[in-house]
């Protein structure tokens, strides 16, 4: 068979690509437009991003965001580590396919019923709708993604080291901290990223649960957009999709390097009397 | 580091067979034949089940201190769920184990005096070759500068000076094994449990790091417990061998013993090569037996053996290289003499294994040493050879 790049090849590669990544193109190249219009080319500028950091809703609402972001991940790490190491490890207790059944369930589970079934809640017990409802409800639905990610990796984890560790004198609860934990940390950090992207980029669950005051940065873009879209909203995105598209090459350029030197090392200690 | 055994007591209690009548000058290290040695670990009545499972089936055993223990057995035997047992990974469904007269149950593994040496070496990844092994000291609180010089006399020992601050990645499988073996010797343990210790390595690898592994036992002093399939393994470096199988101890020797005096035909083929002949005691001749054996084709006058009654069904252990080949009969071929014929050679240099096919069908192993250069009319193929032994080479088994 042919290798290399037949026409169609090519083709399929550019629309596919295309597809992909037009609309995004777009929008990197109309927040650099002159003119207020966002479908009318006015030449090129840098003025909306100025103006962004003007725009004191707009910022206010991308630090609600962040913070929301950062508490909500960092608790669903926590919660769902345990999760995760309950179903990798406490084998067959009674009820175990009940738990797992719910662990996965939200990850499944249609937004807006979650959405909807927080708000119920939350109104039930009369908590005052905010900032930390949002979070709550953040917790909510990604703790699942960190258990899943969690427990793929206790399922390859050598429990000979733990047992090793116990063997040398180490109570259990320190060889969690001092073995288990550095062991899958690149797990357990995956999975705060993987919670810290899917709070930032949510809409329909925050926009169920929050209050005044606590108007998240999708919720926001989401009201500017229906008003119409400003050059403001573009610039914004960009830079979201800047960061987003720097992290994921710095984070895959890293682990590919460490690999690499990985594989290295070892070769050469296996190559050693 | 040396690769040859110290003569001590103890590697000439390695090699002394059991009644050979000769006098030793050399005092004979066996504490277990020893009534007022008291035993370092008993193991007392001990059975595990897992579900309906029988992994270890009512063992009991004596391990008595400085010893070089094996548990050897086929995979599933229940020998390494009798050593995670020992290590405290396992609690006995019954019975009990005492080590230095204490109750070890209910005491979790890090809390025994006792440590264990993985098959997968199960070094933590994340931590380089000192912090592992300085890893269970830590865990004691032992002072630091204490730490650095222990842990700087294991790395000595076990020859990693070089190696002090790599992770394990960077290791070799020897130089893991290594690390493993220093990491479970820095805290001296009363006793040091290895499981499949070299099955990782290749065959080289493996008969150095043994002598090194004796080495190491006689330095320190540590009772050594190892679980192995390997039998050869378990022969060179063990002062007693319990050969299991089924959860159940088959025999408890040491490596002479078992392979000169097996108890059942089970340990007669797991130690070593033997030919097995079935037959019924027909007459007793002082100490020996006389055994009649179709498949032999002849009576078999048997070693020392105890008394059976008449007619009882035996098997006679015969090992290969005890049997002489020849070409010429013996002046009598009625007793222990089998008759056949050449149906296969094998000439390793130093020795030549013969297959000999006898009247009865049965095929017979003979190995001969090659002291001399090819003589000019070898045995070949096919032709028609005696096979003669002293009767103190043939062992009366029961089952």
């Amino acid at each position: 068979m042919k290798q290399g790049a037949s026409w169609f090849n090519i083709a399929s590669l550019v629309v596919g690509f295309l597809f992909l990544y037009l609309p995004i193109a777009l929008l990197v190249i109309y927040s650099f437009n002159e003119s207020r219009l966002v479908t009318v080319w006015a030449g090129f500028s840098t003025k909306w991003y100025g103006e962004m950091w003007n725009n004191e809703g707009l910022m206010n609402s991308a630090w609600v965001t962040l913070k929301v972001a950062v508490v909500a991940s960092t608790f669903a790490t926590f919660l769902g580590t345990l999760a995760g190491l309950i179903m990798a490890r406490f084998g067959g207790f009674r009820g175990r396919t009940l738990f797992s059944g719910m662990i996965y369930a939200p990850l499944v589970m249609p937004e807006v019923i979650t959405g909807l079934s927080l708000l119920l809640m939350f109104v039930a017990i009369s908590l005052d709708r905010g900032f930390v409802t949002v979070t709550i409800a953040h917790i909510t639905f990604s703790m699942c993604y960190v258990a899943v990610v969690v427990q793929s990796r206790l399922v390859s984890f050598d429990r000979s080291i733990e047992e090793a560790a116990m063997d040398l004198g180490c109570p259990p609860g320190r060889t969690f901290l001092q073995i288990t934990l550095p062991v899958i940390a690149p797990a357990v950090v995956a999975g705060w990223l993987l919670s810290f992207t899917l709070s930032l980029d949510d809409l329909v669950i925050a926009s169920f649960t929050t209050g005044p005051g606590a108007t998240t940065l999708p919720m926001k873009i989401y009201s500017q957009v229906r008003l119409g879209v400003t050059p403001e909203i573009n610039a914004v995105c960009t830079i979201l999709v800047g960061l987003v598209a720097a992290g994921v090459l710095v984070a895959s350029l890293v682990t590919r390097r460490q690999e690499l030197r990985r594989e290295m090392e070892e070769r050469a200690a296996q190559a050693a009397p | 580091m040396k690769t040859s055994a110290k003569t001590s007591a103890k590697t000439s209690a390695k090699t002394a067979a059991k009644s050979t009548g000769a006098t030793h000058t050399r005092q004979r290290w066996e504490p277990w034949n020893d009534p007022n040695q008291r035993p370092h670990v008993e193991i007392s009545r001990v059975t595990k089940r897992f579900g309906d499972f029988v992994a270890v089936d009512d063992i009991s055993l004596n391990i008595y201190q400085r010893e070089f223990f094996s548990l050897l057995g086929p995979s599933g035997c229940g020998k390494t769920t009798l050593l995670r047992m020992l290590a405290g990974f396992e609690m006995p469904s019954q019975g009990q184990i005492l080590l230095e007269g204490e109750d070890m149950s209910g005491v979790p593994p890090y809390q025994r005096p006792v440590n264990m040496m993985f098959q997968s070496y199960a070094l933590f990844p994340h931590m380089n070759v000192e912090k592992n092994i300085a890893f269970g000291l830590r865990q004691d609180g032992v002072p630091k500068p204490e730490i650095e010089r222990r842990v700087a006399e294991v790395i000595e020992m076990v020859q990693l000076n070089a190696f002090a601050r790599r992770k394990p990645h960077q290791l070799s499988g020897g130089q893991r094994q290594r690390v493993a073996l220093a990491r479970s010797l820095v805290k001296k343990p009363k006793m040091l449990l290895l499981d499949e210790p070299l099955g990782a390595l290749d065959k080289n690898l493996r008969t150095q790091t043994q002598f090194e592994l004796m080495n190491i036992q006689e330095e320190t002093g540590i009772t050594f417990v190892i679980v192995t399939h390997d039998q050869e393994e378990a022969m060179t470096v063990s002062s007693r061998i319990a050969v299991m199988d089924h959860g159940k101890i088959v025999q408890v020797s040491t490596p002479a013993e078992l392979y000169e005096y097996p108890n059942s035909r089970y340990v007669a083929e797991f130690i070593g090569e033997v030919n097995t002949l079935e037959g019924r005691v027909a007459a007793r001749e002082g100490d020996h037996l006389l055994v009649q054996s179709q498949e032999a084709g002849c009576t078999i006058k048997t070693g020392p053996s105890a008394d059976e009654p008449a007619g009882r069904q035996v098997w006679i252990a015969l090992r290969p290289e005890k049997v002489q080949i020849a070409l010429e009969p013996p002046p009598d071929t009625t007793t222990n003499c089998l008759s056949g014929e050449v149906w296969d050679i094998g000439y390793l240099g130093n020795l030549s294994i013969y297959h000999v096919k006898l009247d009865s069908g049965k095929m017979v192993t003979a190995t001969q040493a090659n002291r001399t250069r090819l003589i000019e009319r070898p045995i070949t193929w096919e032709d028609r050879v005696y096979l003669t032994w002293p009767p103190d080479a043939a062992v009366v088994l029961l089952s």
